[in-house]
């Protein structure tokens, strides 16, 4: 037993789902208690998805224990297939249905659909959302793709990208441009957007792999090594330097020589020598993430930001020996964990000026007032542009630039702050003047302040009757300044000078709409 | 024993069939309630004990994480406490250990039982007994179910509240509880026009803390404030108090009917009731004014969520003026929301449990004005051309009684206000 209060990570299954979700045709059947329905929300809210994932869970329930489960999930699996008609069926258990111990493999299989069905047996009490991405991938490419006679112009498999991937949606148009600018064809593109009929044909056309996150395609990649002869890129296009790497990489997998791609658009590497930016050099940066993300962070972060890196660290334990080579390499402590409260004790510990990390770190970051940029899962609906905004190649160096600059003090900007630190509004705890609000103080405790007490309060000549103040602040806190402007108008206009616990609903009701 | 509501003439909805569904349930498990009982009971921890998916659940739903180190949080079962029983007691007792060595300001503890720890019988209930032993006084240890096998969405709440039912003190005095969890602001609310009302010793249930627990025993009445309280409803009874029955207090007519029967079972003049609620009742029906023409004549279908669905479709059919095509729950105790049913006009389908693929058939082809959905179907029914409002807002936001009611029509008004408003 484990205590766990906020997790980077969900559940194997969910790594499942963020695979199917992202490919085409294909319908997940899982084994679950209704309340696992949740994972849907994670699609269509934090994605902001316009259609249910493809995946339908059996819900069963107490009364159905130990009676008829399995036929529950027999009969849940041919609705589903009679219902959205999917090219290919993965099946499967959440962590409760791996111990009823139902064999949804076996199950589906017995129903003798027309379909491919593939099952999945993803150990739920020992591993996490990655793994669980990863080893469906692998699953869904042993099981359908095919060996096939390579393209005849050099071309290659973009793996990797899934549904609630960070930034996979973009990094795989940028990545893609890359590619064709060097004379390189996309052969297909998985998992997001591929059908199982894709994966049967085309998978083993392309001359190479280039593996996008290891996470989710080390596995799959190696296997289409050994099986189709194809080599795979060992380095992730994220930052200029990698990015580069990368184009040589494939220069040589692919035999062509030189890669043409056309880094006009490439920006950030003047910025990042203009004069602006000379207040980077040696700032303190603190990164965590998946290993992937962190590892390309470092790298962004020290040669081509010119920052310090103070400390590192990452929550998927697959990847924990390189990101403690890397830390040895860097000469700080990597820290492998997925209790976020230890994440909080080392960035309290090492007081970086910026924190380069996940949800939870920006979280950390707002209660101990230090800036943070997202680079890695998981990540929030904010963290989920509508604009085109990748990490990946040359366009993804430019997001990054302006991404970990934003909550940054600028240039000038932080000299005055440092001649005028006295100043009453104009301080060093005021944060950069083009973020509203950036306060410095913890969330918590927010609720009680009265800050929102407008200057003229006695001039306006009203008075606020102690039972009024005291129900004002039940009112949440960021409703609260709307709600003392509107009940002062009021009594202003009703001419009324104490305001009473009535005056304040007389209000409201009069504001209602 | 039950103190019946001002209604007695069989009406509305109480004799319409209910359509009973089984099939895939979109609805979250009991867990899901440890995210506003957690804020309620402010001596409280919520410890489940389950999975990486249960911690993943608590998560999301919450959505928000503005609490550092919330008083709730997920004890993960690892194969090895699968493989054996005495382990898992033995590992729970040391979680607990270190849990209330590091939060000495928790002086109630919930162990909160999952499908995995209910799939492998493990014993919360012996734990809670258990570990009672080892800290009373000063932590009070009690375990309920809030798992997706046992309960659904607001169940859980009836669950962790029911199980506290045993622990209250007797008392042969004269009390009126209010039972359910209620944002602070609408609590007090209700307390004062109580105490307007000449009703002495009130208290609420779920307390703040454990030292205001209300009391129970044969001179106790208390009114659920919320439909999904059954159990809690139940084990009250058992304990000798008695129930008052009644439409629940959504909207102006709902609210006033609540305090009626409140008014009614303590003997309160109609007078001095009329004149106590008269000026709160004219601020919500000013309120209303405004929003229920925007409403008014417009279709709405309920997705089973919370079991408020019936008091808030007669809430939207009576007073905004909306008609309501499907009235779907997760769960119909007939027993507690027969006055919302009765009044309820005839003409939606009533439906009980889910079967979502169904329901969405029947929805997309009814094509309501206004859906009323959880947040898994709200987008993809948007994508469709159809308006949505998320469910789960209703269960965290101050939507009970007089002063909420303007705000409560405003929440099903401002997605197709926002329709109206795009251009886009
Ligand atoms: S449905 Fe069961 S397994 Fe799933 S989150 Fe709820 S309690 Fe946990
Ligand atoms: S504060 Fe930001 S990161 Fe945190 S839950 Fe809200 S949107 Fe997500």
């Amino acid at each position: 037993m484990k205590l766990s209060v906020w997790t980077y990570e969900g559940p194997p299954h969910v790594g499942a789902m963020r695979v199917v979700t992202a490919m085409k045709d294909t319908h997940y059947v899982l084994h679950a208690p209704q309340g696992d329905t949740y994972a849907d929300l994670l699609f269509t809210m934090i994605e902001r998805k316009d259609a249910r994932p493809p995946v339908t869970y059996t819900t069963f329930k107490a009364r159905d224990l130990g009676s008829d489960t399995a036929e529950l999930f027999k009969q849940s699996c041919k609705a589903a297939y009679d219902r959205f008609l999917p090219k290919a069926l993965v099946v499967g258990a959440s962590c409760t249905a791996e111990l009823i111990q139902d064999d949804p493999g076996g199950l589906a299989e017995a129903l003798d659909l027309p379909v491919p069905t593939i099952p999945l047996e993803l150990p739920s009490y020992q591993r996490k959302e990655n793994y669980g991405a990863s080893e469906t991938f692998y699953q869904i490419i042993k099981m359908l793709a095919k060996p096939a006679y390579k393209t005849d112009k050099v071309s290659c498999n973009i793996l990797g990208p899934t549904a609630l991937g960070f930034r996979h949606r973009d990094d795989v148009t940028e990545i893609e441009r890359i590619l064709l600018e060097s004379g390189i064809d996309v052969n297909l593109i998985a998992p997001m957007g591929a059908s199982p009929d894709d994966i049967a044909k085309k998978m083993g056309r392309a001359h190479f792999n280039v593996m996008l996150y290891p996470e989710i395609a080390e596995t799959t990649c190696r296997f289409l090594e050994k099986e189709f002869g194809q080599p795979y890129t060992k380095n992730v296009p994220i930052g200029m330097g990698a990015t580069t790497d990368f184009l040589s990489e494939v220069s040589d997998l692919s035999g062509l020589g030189k890669m043409n791609s056309d880094k006009t658009r490439l920006r950030a590497d003047w910025w990042s020598r203009s004069i602006d930016s000379t207040y980077f050099t040696g700032k303190r940066v603190f990164i965590f993430g998946d290993a992937t993300h962190v590892k390309t962070s470092a790298r962004i972060a020290k040669e081509e930001m010119g920052f310090e890196v103070v400390g590192i660290g990452c929550y998927n334990r697959e990847f924990a020996r390189s990101i403690r080579s890397l830390g040895e390499d860097l000469g700080v402590a990597a820290l492998v964990t997925e209790d976020y409260l230890e994440v909080e004790a080392a960035i309290q510990n090492l007081q970086p000026e910026l924190i380069l990390g996940t949800q939870m770190e920006r979280h950390i970051g707002k209660r101990l007032g230090i800036p943070c940029a997202v680079i890695s899962a998981p990540f929030h609906v904010q963290d989920h542009p509508a604009r085109y905004s990748p990490q990946a190649g040359w366009e993804g160096a430019n997001v990054i630039f302006d991404t970990w600059v934003h909550p940054l003090v600028m240039g000038l900007e932080e000299h005055l702050l440092h001649m005028f630190r006295e100043d009453f509004e104009f301080n060093d705890r005021a944060g950069p003047s083009h973020l509203a609000s950036h306060n410095n103080q913890p969330i918590v405790g927010r609720e009680d302040n009265t800050n929102d007490q407008p200057k003229d309060f006695k001039t306006q000549g009203l008075v606020w009757e102690k039972d009024a103040e005291l129900e004002l602040k039940k009112i949440p806190f960021f409703v609260r300044g709307k709600a003392r402007r509107n009940t002062e108008n009021f009594a202003k206009e009703k001419g009324v000078s104490s305001i009473s616990r009535e005056t304040l609903y007389e209000a409201k009701a009069h504001y209602a709409r | 024993m039950n103190i019946s509501s001002p209604l007695h003439a069989k009406s509305g909805c109480s004799d319409t069939p209910i359509l009973k569904e089984r099939g895939q349930n979109e609805v979250f498990c009991g867990l899901t309630g440890i995210i506003w009982l957690h804020r309620k009971i402010q001596d409280a921890f919520f410890l489940v004990v389950g999975s990486r998916t249960c911690a993943h659940l608590l998560q999301s739903a919450a959505g928000v994480m503005i609490f550092a180190e919330p008083r709730f949080g997920t004890a993960i079962l690892e194969e090895k406490d699968l493989a054996g029983m005495a382990d898992a007691q033995e590992e729970l007792n040391s979680q607990v250990e270190k849990l209330l060595d590091r939060r000495p300001e928790i002086k109630q503890l919930f162990l909160v039982g999952s499908c995995p720890s209910e799939v492998i019988k493990l014993d919360l209930s012996r734990a809670a007994e258990r570990l009672t032993l080892k800290y009373a006084p000063t932590v009070r240890v009690l375990s309920y179910s809030g798992s997706g096998i046992e309960t659904t969405f607001t169940q859980g709440e009836d669950a962790c509240l029911a199980s506290m039912v045993k622990t209250l003190e007797r008392t042969e005095a004269s009390e009126l509880v209010l039972v359910g969890a209620l944002p602070d602001i609408v609590e007090d609310q209700f307390l004062d026009i109580l105490k307007q009302l000449g009703i002495e010793n009130v208290s609420t249930f779920p307390s703040r803390t454990k030292s205001t627990a209300p009391r129970v025993g044969e001179n106790v009445k208390f009114i659920l404030c919320q439909p999904f309280l059954g159990d809690t409803c139940e084990a009250l009874q058992d304990r000798g108090a008695s129930h008052i029955t009644a439409p629940f207090p959504f909207g102006e007519e709902g609210t006033t009917l609540w305090l009626k029967a409140i008014a009614k079972a303590y003997n309160v003049d109609s007078s001095v009731f009329e004149k106590v609620t008269e000026a709160p009742r004219n601020r919500a029906k000013k309120a209303l004014e405004g929003v229920s023409n925007k409403l008014s004549g417009r279709s709405v279908f309920f997705f089973p969520d919370s079991q408020l669905e019936i008091p808030l479709a007669r809430f939207l059919v009576r007073e905004c003026g909306m008609k309501a095509l499907e009235v779907g729950s997760p769960y119909i105790n007939k027993k507690i929301v027969m006055p919302d049913l009765e009044m309820l006009p005839e003409g939606p389908v009533i439906s009980e449990g889910q079967d979502v693929d169904s329901q969405l058939d029947r929805c997309r082809k009814v094509k309501p004005d206004l859906t009323i959905c959880g947040m898994g179907l709200a987008n993809p029914l948007e994508a469709e051309g159809l308006a949505t409002k998320w469910s789960i807002e209703l269960v965290f936001s101050p939507v009970h009684g007089y002063e909420q009611a303007g705000d409560l029509a405003a929440l099903f008004y401002r997605p197709i206000k926002r329709r109206e408003l795009l251009k886009v």
